[in-house]
């Protein structure tokens, strides 16, 4: 997948679990939980959705990776195929 | 022969719009059916009938708002439909009166019914047979929810389309000052109710999280995303096991005397991205293992966050559980949802400096309040109840 398709995919399960919030109003360098007011909850349902859609494992212990809009997507990049 | 009524989803509903008529007339049902979706201050409440049996007609048009208690459809407990004291067989439908049919061209519209909830509405002309089927209305959660919040009357757009947020219009569009939104009304009538009659006292207590994070670590260290726990799992079932226990904290005060809950049915307050709250229950919280109450936990937020619930999972909670997560503040100390008569609130995760063996450690440890009605227990057994949810979160291999 290339860069593109991967922040496409990333915004569009986060545009789905936070429908009021767009894209264009965050800070892709701050904490995602905190720009897009998800909890652990959602932020499950996000890695959920994303593991499944790259058949990545996204383990716990890689959550730290994963704390801003451009952390997680880098993560993405690193570990897509 | 049964009334199936507008269902009361507690203390503080008054009335419900009927929006959707999931069953079609002359229809089977069994119980536990969803038959109806209704429109309230909390979102869209799937409505569940409780017999076996075939809906024989519907006795209110869709988009009707109509008191607790007021009939909305029949129910007969055979296939037979003819009975002398129903005058009207399914098959041959009189035409409806004029001026309150709809467009036999544009099936839509319920007649637009007034606000206010009159006595027992007059039951409605049978609906033509291409209504009865294609007279749903269809509405994405997201147009409802701000419909709901706006007071939007969701009947004025008919049936003909499926309804999106674009179609409600924003209640910042509107020029007048908003009173407040029916969520807020009805989280206040609660709370207002609960503060003047629930003589409540608090307790709080620490819990030491090290062993409860570690166990959910090492759970899903080896286990897909959608196979992990939550320590809020924890939480649920440690609160669960407390509770079935210590009955006094479990249960409804109505009518001047306290009745104990059959089962622990959980309230889980759920905040919603819209603004407020809902508390609906996660039943029997007591049974079944970690996995299936996680997934009966993920379901249930996840509908609710499109605000999609069932009718007994907002009436029945026994006892609340508020908890923070992990991005909230150290502690939280709630306000019983009444007739309920305890909630337990718990804070946001952190790391405290801790004296272990007469040495300071740091470990993570979050904040538990006890909020209880004196009328039912008092201080002690209240601190025997927090001890043992305390005691519950110390064994997760036991949970």
């Amino acid at each position: 997948m290339t860069n593109d398709q991967l922040r496409d995919l990333l915004i569009k399960h986060l545009e789905r679990i936070a429908p009021d919030i767009s894209f264009d109003d965050i800070d892709p360098a701050a904490d995602l939980r905190e720009e897009y007011d998800i909890d652990s909850m959602d932020f499950m349902t996000l890695i959920t959705a994303l593991g499944k859609d790259l058949s990545l494992p996204m383990p716990e212990a890689d959550y730290d990776q994963m704390r801003s809009f451009d952390d997680l997507l880098g993560y993405l990049r690193r570990h897509a195929s | 022969m049964t009334d199936f009524v507008m269902p009361s989803l507690g203390a503080d509903m008054e009335d419900g719009t009927l929006v959707e008529q999931i069953v079609a007339p002359g229809d089977p049902v069994h119980r536990g059916d969803i038959i109806a979706a209704v429109e309230t201050q909390k979102g869209a409440i799937e409505i569940e009938v409780f017999e076996d049996g075939f809906l024989d007609k519907w006795l209110v048009p869709l988009g009707t708002k109509v008191p607790v208690g007021t009939p909305i459809a029949v129910i007969r407990a055979s296939a037979e439909p003819g009975k002398p004291d129903m005058p009207q067989p399914a098959a041959p439908v009189p035409a409806p009166p004029p001026q309150e049919a709809p467009q036999p061209v544009d099936p839509v519209a319920p007649p637009a019914t007034p606000e206010e909830p009159g006595p027992v509405p007059e039951p409605p002309p049978e609906m033509p047979p291409q209504m009865a089927q294609s007279g749903r209305q269809r509405v994405s959660p997201a147009a409802r929810r701000r419909a709901a919040q706006t007071g939007f009357d969701l009947a004025s757009l008919g049936t003909g389309k499926i309804i999106s947020l674009d179609d409600i219009p924003d209640a910042k569009d509107s020029a007048q000052v908003e009173p407040l939104s029916a969520m807020r009304q009805a989280i206040s009538a609660a709370m207002t109710r609960s503060k003047r009659e629930i003589p409540h006292y608090y307790l709080s207590d620490t819990i030491d999280l090290t062993l409860a994070e570690d166990f959910i670590a090492a759970h899903n260290a080896d286990q897909p995303p959608d196979a992990r726990l939550a320590l809020g799992v924890l939480y649920i079932r440690a609160v669960a096991l407390a509770a079935q226990k210590y009955p006094d904290f479990n249960g409804h005060f109505e009518d001047g005397q306290f009745i104990p809950g059959k089962a622990v049915h959980l309230g889980m307050a759920i905040n919603l991205r819209s603004g407020g709250l809902v508390a609906p229950a996660l039943h029997d919280a007591t049974t079944g293992d970690l996995e299936t109450l996680m997934a009966r936990l993920k379901d249930l937020v996840a509908r609710v966050r499109q605000g999609r619930f069932r009718a007994r999972e907002l009436s029945d909670p026994t006892i609340t559980l508020t908890s923070l997560g992990d991005r909230g503040v150290a502690g939280i100390t709630g306000v019983i949802f009444p007739p309920q008569v305890a909630i337990v609130g718990i804070g946001t995760p952190s790391l405290q400096p801790a004296v272990i063996d007469d040495t300071v450690q740091p470990r993570r440890t979050t904040q538990i309040t006890l909020a209880a009605d004196h009328r039912v227990s008092d201080g002690h057994q209240g601190a025997k109840f927090l001890r043992a949810i305390i005691k519950h979160m110390q064994n997760p291999e036991q949970l």
